[in-house]
């Protein structure tokens, strides 16, 4: 336990930085997310097109390649991002991807019967979707996007491609330099927290949902 | 008085229903009969706004307006066969969600129509549930509340007792009396032959009085 406090503040560094790119991608990619989701129902033929095609390729490539591209391959084409900007970017668009697919199913499950009796009482459809369907969607959607939120956790530390220190790495170089496992181990401990926590959270607001069916 | 004159509707080359009239005074009942299958849903839908009609005027108390006018379609009330409650709110919210949000009461104007709505269709002690926790015929009265709430002209009833029992059936039957007496315009199509006896004072026989072709 000598050694501990000799690596402690560099995993902590690490885990600012993956905090910073969990939060900023929850923040970013719930809105865009539902922007897509709707997006997929829209009338227009050429909106559809655009977000399914962008569905496509975040879905059907790796988030490792992303990263890469979205750093290396647009700084190549005069585009430069600085990494963190390069990181939550990848990361938002991806994971929106991901949440635009659940939201849909969520929007799908709410009865025709719900968008009817908002339109004959009168209401608008932004008043529609905010103040009927979105609670609904929330409530359907929860449980898959505790998944997605779970995974999230742990595919932070994809950013060390891009050359990010986040915890992972963080541990990586304090246990190469002490000839030690131990940085891995509580490095592991801190992501079983993370996700603890999350799980808590989620269970929390399942819980709360369910006054209602 | 309501007079429908000339509604037409048709899906492609499919006519359901064509240049049909019907009127009834304000304090009358009228049930449109028919076999199930027969259009009458999509007729009320139609009446209603819900789905867009190929012609029809609605002359309402001397005011000609065109169907699928929300002039018109806030004037009509409509009561659903699977009462589309929103399953997110308390009875009493479901009651004063539309009013506030149109902007045709205050919330304290809401609450208290929605209070004396209540107490009128026996509901009071229900205020505070959710959808879920009601009965069939408590769902349906909650329904006749919500559309109550937004002061309508003339209330249209979709099968309102298709789904419900002897008992809840009678419950509805006594309030669709009570608004004739205040002196409320009411249409109702239904199946349900004694239910239509016990309230209407005329009918129409959807069957053979539509023209199709």
């Amino acid at each position: 336990m000598a050694n501990l406090m000799s690596f402690l503040p560099g995993v902590l560094a690490g885990l600012k930085m993956t905090l910073g790119v969990f939060f900023i991608t929850i923040i970013g990619s719930v809105p865009l997310g539902i922007l897509a989701s709707l997006g997929m129902k829209s009338p227009y033929f050429t909106i559809r097109w655009l977000v399914n095609g962008y569905i496509w390729i975040m879905r059907g490539t790796p988030l490792l390649l992303q990263l890469i591209f979205i750093y290396y391959g647009l700084a190549t084409v005069g585009l430069p991002f600085d990494r963190f900007e390069a990181a939550a970017f990848a990361f938002i668009i991806n994971y929106a991807a991901y949440l635009a697919e659940i939201f849909r199913g969520g929007l799908q499950a709410v009865p025709q019967g719900q968008f009817d009796a908002a339109k004959v009482l009168g209401l608008s459809k932004t008043q529609t979707f905010f103040k009927v369907v979105l609670p609904q969607v929330i409530k359907i959607v929860v449980p898959s996007f505790g998944n997605e939120v779970v995974n999230l956790v742990k595919d932070t530390s994809l950013i060390y491609v891009i050359g990010l220190g986040d915890i992972l790495r963080a541990g990586s170089i304090a246990a190469s330099r002490e000839v030690t496992l131990l940085p891995y181990l509580l490095v592991g401990v801190i992501y079983l927290l993370m996700t603890a926590i999350v799980t808590l959270i989620l269970r929390a607001s399942e819980k709360r949902l369910n006054v209602w069916r | 008085m309501i007079k429908i004159e000339n509604l037409s509707k048709s899906y492609g080359e499919k006519v359901i229903f064509k240049d049909l009239s019907m009127s009834l005074e304000n304090g009358e009942i009228l049930a449109v009969l028919g076999p199930s299958g027969i259009g009458k849903t999509t007729f009320i839908k139609t009446l209603t706004g819900l789905e867009e009609a190929q012609s029809g005027t609605v002359n309402l108390d001397g005011k000609e307006l065109q169907v699928g006018d929300s002039e018109l379609t806030a004037k009509i009330g409509l009561i659903f066969q699977d009462f589309n409650l929103f399953p997110h709110l308390t009875v009493k919210k479901n009651i004063t969600l539309a009013p506030v949000l149109t902007k045709t009461m205050s919330e304290e104007e809401a609450a208290a129509k929605a209070d004396s709505l209540l107490e009128k269709l026996g509901l009071s002690e229900q205020a505070d549930l959710y959808p879920y926790q009601l009965s069939g015929g408590q769902k349906q009265r909650v329904g006749i509340a919500r559309a109550l709430a937004m002061n309508p002209q003339v209330i249209a009833y979709d099968e309102p007792t298709s789904g419900l029992d002897e008992k809840a059936t009678k419950q509805v039957a006594d309030v669709m009396l009570a608004l004739k007496e205040e002196g409320v315009a009411q249409l109702v199509v239904t199946h349900d032959l004694p239910f239509a006896k016990d309230v209407a004072d005329q009918t129409f026989d959807f069957e053979k009085e539509v023209k199709r072709s």
